[in-house]
């Protein structure tokens, strides 16, 4: 059959529509003009600048606080959400597969409105805590999601094998599925980690003095100068970025490769 | 495979999930629609009794061109992305296994990468300085003095770059799984290639194309970044004017009314996408490509 060349163009046209903003944010920082229109000749001073911003250092302190933590929890919970969802075909598990899905599609600004509500109603302290307890919130149901995905193509008749074998329910877990089911939850994990680390308006809602995280800082900065840093900054990120997704991807394909 | 009785091993499992989302998930929602009908105190807060004061003020002129706004601009970021994304996916579904391992890496690295950054990637292209206002101005395609941010248009264009791989996995996840035997029957058969497409191809991906649509269009009602950055007061949308009442004037009812709206607004769609996804099959193709 003859093709046509539009789907392929439209690709290349999307991939360069994709990368060519980056591509250009990382060169202007080591741009030493200020502006991104004219080249002030090859320099680093943004970076040396960028080390050198202590309210960075400290946002950045908070940003990986937040994430660690709430990665950890909502790991868990999700890889549990993931085997109810998985093992189990109730009414109860259609109601859950809902409640997991929908955070997932609702604009981030009514989840940062209605939980920064929901902590002034019960006078809580806006601060660290309360960002992460949002964190969890919406990681879950990637962490969940992920980990479903790779569910699909696990045998279950493993889990029965070593139970006949004479492991007890314990020893199947930490043994049997926890090992199989790692690069999976791993995936998961690291989803969620990105996540946290990249979200900026659930936590611009729910942020109190002092706990101004890594986006927060970033958003003040675009919104009032200080640009070039943010060229640095952003090129950093975006090289920790394609590592995850290079690790993530590695995870998740070892096998199937 | 067992009946479907609860268990207090399914119970175990699921609770976790269940009551952390009913907890911050549910309870937050039902809070903003019963804050709408409660007065704001002097200190930002909430004040004691209720009250429609918040509904009233809500008729506010301005509200019915943000609202418009914010609908349009939505729609049309879809249209764009959809556009954009069925022949894409068509050809990622074409292709040998290695391209389209490394073209579908290609369009999940964009998602991964911050949000905020890639926003501001186009605020510096955009910018009067910028590379790309440079450009244009070389081409004689812009006048000097012409303003490429802050309105509707930069909006639009930076929402199609936010959203665009929202739209490609989902779409591509149901052209994977299309027959492409049926395109070959159809030409066959005496069809065009444009009816082979229109009739046979868009059909065949319509679940992918529905879950695409709702992937983007609901998130962009809820835009509040990109207008902020790259529109300024004459692109604003529902989502600014929220944020507005939040940290500018402190009116936490008059927010929650407008959260309220917007909620119900985005819930009309998605209940569509519940009934149509429990009625097709358990899974959402999209989150899956997503890993």
């Amino acid at each position: 059959m003859k093709h046509s060349r539009l789907p392929l163009l439209t690709t290349i046209l999307v991939l360069v529509f994709f990368y060519l903003p980056i591509v250009i944010l990382i060169v202007n920082s080591f741009n030493a003009a200020r502006f991104g229109g004219t080249w002030g000749g090859f320099s680093l001073k943004w970076y040396a600048k960028l080390f050198a911003a202590r309210e960075i250092w400290h946002a950045f302190r908070n940003t990986m606080i937040i994430a660690v933590s709430a990665t950890a929890l909502a790991t868990v919970i999700g890889t549990c959400a993931a085997f109810a969802l998985h093992r189990y075909h109730g009414k109860l598990q259609k109601l859950h597969y809902t409640l997991i899905y929908t955070p997932l599609v609702v604009p981030e600004i009514l989840m940062g409105m209605s939980l920064l509500l929901f902590f002034v109603a019960l006078h809580m302290q806006l601060g660290l805590f309360t960002i992460f307890l949002a964190h969890v919130t919406f990681c879950i149901s990637y962490v969940t999601m992920v980990v479903l995905a790779r569910l699909q193509d696990f045998d279950f008749a493993i889990v029965e094998a070593a139970m006949d074998l004479g492991a007890n329910w314990w020893t199947t877990l930490w043994r049997v599925l926890v090992p199989l089911l790692a690069p999976g939850i791993a995936a998961g994990a690291l989803l969620a980690f990105t996540l946290s680390v990249d979200d900026f308006v659930i936590s611009f809602f729910v942020a109190g003095p002092g706990s101004t995280t890594l986006p927060i800082r970033i958003y003040s900065m675009i919104k009032f100068g200080a640009t070039p840093l943010i060229n640095a900054l952003s090129a950093l990120l975006l090289v920790a970025t394609f590592l995850i997704v290079w690790l993530t991807q590695h995870l998740l394909h070892k096998e199937k490769a | 495979m067992k009946p479907a009785r609860i268990t207090s091993a399914e119970v175990l499992v699921t609770a976790p999930s269940m009551l952390w989302l009913l907890l911050l998930f549910c309870v937050p929602t039902l809070i903003v629609f019963a804050i709408t009908f409660k007065p704001a105190d002097l200190y930002g807060g909430i004040g004691p009794g209720w009250t429609l004061q918040t509904l009233r003020s809500l008729s506010n002129p301005n509200y019915p061109t943000i609202i418009w706004r914010t609908i349009w601009i939505s729609f049309v970021a879809t249209a764009i992305c959809l556009a954009l994304s069925v022949p894409m996916a068509y050809h990622l579904a074409r292709v040998t296994p290695r391209w389209r391992q490394l073209l579908l890496l290609l369009t999940i690295v964009p998602f991964w990468t911050s949000f905020l950054i890639r926003i501001f990637a186009w605020k510096a292209l955009l910018h009067p300085e910028g590379l790309f206002k440079q450009a244009l101005v070389f081409l004689h395609l812009v006048r000097p003095d012409a303003s490429l941010l802050y309105n509707a248009e930069a909006v639009l264009l930076v929402s199609v770059y936010t959203y665009l791989p929202f739209a490609i996995l989902p779409i591509y996840a149901a052209a994977e799984k299309f027959d492409f035997g049926l395109i070959e029957a159809a030409l066959d058969l005496g069809a065009t290639r444009l009816q082979a497409f229109f009739k046979v191809f868009l059909p065949g991906i319509q679940r992918g194309l529905l879950n695409a649509f709702l992937m983007v269009f609901i998130p962009s009602l809820g835009s509040y970044v990109i207008p902020d950055v790259v529109g300024g007061p004459n692109a604003e949308m529902i989502g600014n004017k929220i944020a507005q009442r939040v940290f500018v004037d402190r009116n936490l009812p008059h927010a929650s009314g407008l959260a309220a709206f917007l909620t119900v607004a985005v819930l009309l769609p998605m209940l569509i996408m519940i009934i149509h996804q429990t009625r097709a099959e358990k899974q959402p193709p999209t989150m899956r490509e997503v890993a």
